[in-house]
């Protein structure tokens, strides 16, 4: 689409306080810069501070030192509530274990960014996008009233539910069956692909990566390789 | 806003149960509250009414002179009823047997009087024949001591009388001047006929009037003091009597606030810990929200308005309950209640007691709360703890508004600010120390639990103490405030019940003997012993004038305008019930002189009187010294007498330490001096004296005895009295069960609230606990699935959860306990003002309960987890 930059990670660094009072550094000196509508996989063994990456560029963290702009605005500087704003208008997250609100259904965990953001008329729309992920008669269950692979295709739907600019997913495909994260990722890459959303993808799948523009290999917590697909 | 109150219903229907739950502790903390407000409303209105039977009018006026038709029209033109009486002391004859004689009070009555509580007669009904007016009413004893029948005759003065029935019980009146002749009523008419009635200040008028109600006594006996200056007027009214209550009334008060305190706070505790694990788990969902873009506040507001929902509906259901346990517990209780209870919901304490409960069910909610403002989106990346938040500046805001709060309540509860202050203070420190301990419980436990000699489900067990997600803090906070307030309120009561028992029932003495003669006092202690009812008190009387004091003669000093108030204290003396001439003093007040004192100057009649002194080694337990010192024997070849002064009297004659008294002694000069002033607890039933002497000194002087015994029932009582006027003719006796009665009947009301409401409160206490421990299961439970996955048994899993649970609750229940037993010594000293009891059998009773209750509820709400399959748990407790 255009050449704005939508993500830009320079020099992020994590450090951990150990309980030994030791520091752990997970993450060291990692920079990248993202057009909007790039497509980025970030792999790397278990470990590697992937996670970490990930969560610092959502802005779910804060860094020890260096920058993360999303959409051109620097969420370092932010304050909680300022990030939570620029989560909830830009940024869509599939977490690792996807993280649904027990309490809630499956509707209602989709319906949950809008309704946010103060807008209830987009229950329709949330109905049509389970049934994309194959879950349109299970919009009333709750959450333990799902298995693993339904849970997370609810994430995603909740993803994508406030058409994010940015999508990050840790491992999407990690808990489905191959014709079921087969659908997930025609999904993903669709939105990528109609949307002009901008992907940043974890995964230790290589046939997904592939299907990204771009690969960062991540060891350590440093970027080892940082290369085309 | 709408997301958040449809976040907040969203959220909360899958806890409902749970919910519900929590607002259990919180419903019967404010259906204790309120129920104990209406309770103590309702008492107040009970005892108020009986109350007003001690007067039997609401205002009486006494004068030693007819009163003038002025004065008569403004009493009627005050509105109510008004009845009239004359009472004059003269010699009733027996004409029966050697026609002995005795001194007695001649009462007649006109009016509606008693307008509060019952004049009863032997024959019912016999004070109606009084009309005819050739009959008398005599007061039991007499017809005991002089073997009197109903139908027997008896002169007074010029007239003859048919005796027509007993007096059992006159209402009002009997405390002070009734007390040392017995009394005995005609018609108006026949006194008058009888010829008795001559001179002015001779006979005591007294007028009684019915108040219509919200009528202040107290003020109008204010207004009317100035209306009728010149007169010697006396005002007696319910309030002077209910002060004369003692303290009693309001001990009761004050009992009923700290239960209402307890209450609520044990409402408060339990929802306060439920709540705060309840949000310790909602933390995943409140991480998740922000990483959709919630603000901090946002998520705090879905649980505010959860919080908020409770309070309300816990209060709503609550109050309701506390207004049907009043419904429906007369109903129930209808045989064992010693009083009617009227139907009638008391709205204001009602009100007062949901309100209350809201706010601090709220506040108490907002302490756990504020950690979801600080919840980090990072939980959401993994499901371990976040890192520490660091304090939340909010906190001791929201301590500070608990703490405000919570004094707020106690003082409006208490209805004095140093008793709420202290509530607070007491709960501030049972606080900080539990909080303190618990600490230190999980530090030890980390340091030094060894590993060896233990077996593995003993260190694992120790291990919960401090592991993270440990709900050391939590249950020992918990259990502690609720053992503390609940061992407090059973050992208060204890405490309660010893005084108002001292002073009021029991033991009390009901029937004197007095004009015992030095030699007859053997002669008289046999006879009671052998009659079953044994001396309890006695006390040899010596009567004496005062002589001189400060060097200065007392005929002197009755010269001198500006020193001595004289007019006043002419009405004063009669007020002071000379009657029998007897100093020693039954009820009434020691406040009698008050105008005299507010004037400045000595009333006379404390110059002029006669004293009936006593003299001890020791003071008794219904005394106090108040200043001096209390000296218990005169040091051989002193020439002055430490004496000890009661301290109202010493202010009547404006007495310093160590002013001298010379004291005549029927004849002899003694030479005194001031050595302690005195408080006499005047309502105990015993014979009480204004000055004391040491011994040693007044031994050899002319004295008689006064002998105070118990008689368990009427005819014990009688038969007593008879015995003795049949061998000692010459002693009289006084039966104080007339006056006991009234006393005895608002005592044992107040013992059963008392009772009832401690009972009440220490089940919600009980609830809390239970509650407290079932919350605390939730925190523990996934770990105790898991471990059950990797194949530990029940059995280990219970011992483990008995090793926790046993620390835990001994810990908390021994620290209760203490702070229990410190919060009851203060109570005792500082606001029911009497000595502590420490019922030793109950205490360890109901901490050996408290353990237990902890203990068993901790195993039993175990069973739950252990029993069912772990995927299930794992999938269903969320
Ligand atoms: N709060 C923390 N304190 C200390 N160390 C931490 C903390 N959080 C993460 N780490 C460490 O940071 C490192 C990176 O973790 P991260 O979760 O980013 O790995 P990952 O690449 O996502 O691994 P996986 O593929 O297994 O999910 C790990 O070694 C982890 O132990
Ligand atoms: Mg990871």
């Amino acid at each position: 689409m255009s050449d704005q930059s939508m993500l830009k990670v320079e020099r992020l660094t994590k450090t951990y306080r150990t309980a030994a009072g030791g520091d752990l550094t997970v993450l060291r000196e990692v920079s990248f810069d993202l057009r909007a509508g790039a497509s980025v996989a970030i792999v790397g063994p278990s470990g590697s501070g992937k996670t970490t990456l990930l969560g610092l560029c959502a802005g779910l963290d804060r860094p020890s030192s260096g920058t993360v702009e999303i959409a051109g605005e620097s969420i370092g500087e932010m304050n909680e509530d300022a990030r939570a704003l620029v989560r909830n208008a830009q940024v869509g997250f599939v977490f690792q274990n996807f993280q649904l609100i027990p309490t809630l259904t499956a509707l209602e965990n989709v319906l949950v960014p809008v309704e946010l953001a103060g807008d209830s008329t987009r229950e329709p729309e949330a109905r049509e996008l389970l049934g994309r992920v194959g879950l349109g008669a299970r919009c009333d269950h709750y959450p333990v009233q799902l298995s693993g692979g339904e849970q997370q295709r609810v994430a995603l739907a909740r993803a994508f539910m406030n058409r994010p600019k940015i999508l990050f997913c840790d491992e999407p495909t990690g808990n489905l069956d191959g014709d079921t994260a087969a659908a997930m990722v025609e999904l993903i890459f669709g939105l990528n692909r109609e949307k002009g959303t901008t992907l940043v993808l974890v995964t230790h799948d290589l046939e997904l990566a592939k299907k990204c523009g771009r690969i960062i290999r991540l060891k350590g917590g440093v970027v080892v390789s940082d290369e085309v697909a | 806003m709408n997301f958040i109150l449809k976040m907040a219903w969203r959220d909360s229907r899958a806890s409902r149960r749970r919910l519900a739950l929590f607002s259990l502790s919180i419903v019967l903390g404010i259906a204790a509250l309120t129920g104990i407000g209406s309770m103590g409303e309702n008492l107040r209105r009970t005892v108020e009414l009986q109350t007003k039977s001690l007067l039997g009018s609401d205002l009486a006026v006494t004068a030693r002179k007819p009163f003038d038709e002025e004065a008569m029209k403004y009493f009627r033109g005050v509105g109510g009823e008004v009845a009239t009486e004359v009472a004059f002391a003269t010699q009733l004859n027996f004409t029966k047997g050697a026609g002995e004689r005795k001194l007695v009070q001649l009462v007649a009555m006109s009016g509606g009087f008693p307008f509060y509580g019952e004049l009863v007669t032997t024959p019912a009904g016999a004070l109606a024949q009084l009309a005819d007016g050739q009959s008398a009413l005599l007061e039991e004893t007499l017809l005991v001591q002089f073997g009197v029948q109903v139908g027997d005759e008896v002169r007074l003065g010029a007239g003859t009388f048919k005796v027509a029935g007993a007096l059992k019980k006159i209402p009002g009146d009997a405390a002070v001047i009734a007390l040392f002749s017995p009394r005995v009523f005609i018609s108006p008419a026949a006194m008058e006929a009888t010829g008795l009635l001559k001179k002015d200040g001779f006979a005591r008028h007294r007028v009684h009037l019915k108040l219509r109600p919200g009528v202040d006594g107290d003020a109008l006996a204010r207004t009317m003091k100035e209306r009728f200056q010149g007169a010697r007027f006396q005002f007696d009214t319910v309030e002077e009597r209910k002060r004369q209550l003692g303290t009693t009334l309001k001990d009761i008060y004050s009992f009923l606030s700290l239960v209402g305190f307890v209450a609520l706070f044990l409402g408060a505790v339990g929802v306060a810990s439920a709540v705060h694990v309840y949000i310790k788990q909602k933390v995943a969902t409140v991480a998740v929200l922000r990483c959709l873009g919630a603000s901090g506040r946002t998520g705090f507001a879905i649980y505010l308005v959860q919080g908020i929902g409770l309070g309300v509906v816990g209060s709503a259901v609550g109050a309701a309950l506390g207004v049907a346990v009043q419904f429906v517990l007369p109903v129930v209780m209808k045989d064992f209640l010693p009083f009617e209870v009227e139907l009638f919901i008391a709205w204001a304490s009602l009100a007062k007691g949901a309100a209350a409960g809201l706010v601090i069910c709220v506040l108490f909610t907002l302490l756990p709360l504020l950690t979801v403002r600080r919840v980090s989106p990072l939980v959401a990346l993994r499901s371990a703890l976040g890192e520490t938040a660091r304090l939340d500046p909010l906190t001791p805001v929201v301590y500070v508004a608990i703490t405000a709060a919570v004094l707020g309540f106690a003082i409006l509860q208490t209805g004095h600010w140093q008793t709420g202050l202290g509530f607070t203070g007491m709960m501030a420190l049972g606080f900080g120390l539990l909080g303190g301990l618990a600490k230190l419980v999980s530090w030890a436990a980390k340091k030094f639990v060894p590993r060896k000699p233990l077996t593995y489900v003993v260190r694992q067990g120790l291990a919960n103490l401090h592991r993270p997600n440990n709900r050391t803090v939590l249950l020992l906070l918990s259990l502690g405030l609720g053992t503390f307030l609940m061992i407090n309120l059973v050992l208060v009561r204890a405490t309660i019940l010893d005084k108002i028992m001292g002073v009021g029932a029991g033991a009390r003495p009901n029937l004197m003997f007095f004009d015992v003669q030095d030699d007859q006092y053997p002669q008289l202690e046999k006879i009671l012993k052998d009659t079953g009812t044994p001396i309890t008190v006695s006390a040899p009387i010596v009567t004496m004038k005062i002589a001189s004091i400060r060097g200065q003669p007392v005929a002197e000093l009755l010269q001198d305008e500006t020193k001595v108030l004289t007019r006043a204290g002419a009405a004063k003396e009669a007020k002071g019930g000379k009657g029998g001439g007897l100093a020693a003093r039954f009820g009434g007040g020691a406040n009698a002189s008050q105008p005299a004192r507010d004037s400045g100057r000595i009333p006379s009649w404390t110059l002029t009187r006669e004293y009936r002194s006593s003299y001890r080694g020791k003071i008794d337990e219904t005394e106090k010294i108040s200043a001096g010192q209390w000296i218990g024997r005169a040091k051989a070849g002193e020439p002055r007498v430490p004496v000890s002064v009661e301290e109202g009297l010493a202010k009547d004659l404006q007495l310093a330490l160590g002013d001298e008294i010379v004291f005549d002694v029927q004849g002899v000069p003694m030479r005194t001096y001031v050595a302690s002033f005195r408080t006499v607890e005047w309502q105990r039933m015993q014979p009480n004296f204004f000055v004391l002497f040491p011994e040693g000194v007044l031994e050899p002087a002319p004295k008689t005895f006064a002998a105070a015994v118990r008689a368990a029932t009427p005819a014990d009582a009688a038969r007593a009295q008879a015995a003795v006027a049949r061998e000692l003719p010459g002693i009289s006796a006084i039966d104080l069960a007339l006056i006991l009665q009234t006393f005895d009947g608002i005592f044992a009301k107040v013992a059963f609230v008392i009772t009832f409401m401690a009972g009440f409160t220490v089940v919600t206490g009980i609830v809390v606990l239970v509650g407290a421990i079932l919350t605390g299961r939730f925190q523990r439970i996934k770990e105790t699935v898991l471990l059950r996955t990797l194949g530990a048994t029940r059995r280990q899993l219970t011992q483990i959860q008995l090793v926790e649970y046993a620390v835990l609750g001994v810990l908390a229940t021994v620290t209760g306990g203490v702070l229990a037993i410190a919060g009851n010594a203060l109570l005792a000293h500082y606001v029911f003002k009497t000595s502590v009891s420490l019922p030793v059998p109950a205490l360890l009773a109901s901490m050996a309960a408290a353990v237990a209750v902890t203990v068993i509820t901790g195993l039993l709400a175990n069973r739950g987890v252990a029993d069912h399959p772990p995927l299930e748990v794992l999938r269903n407790e969320t």
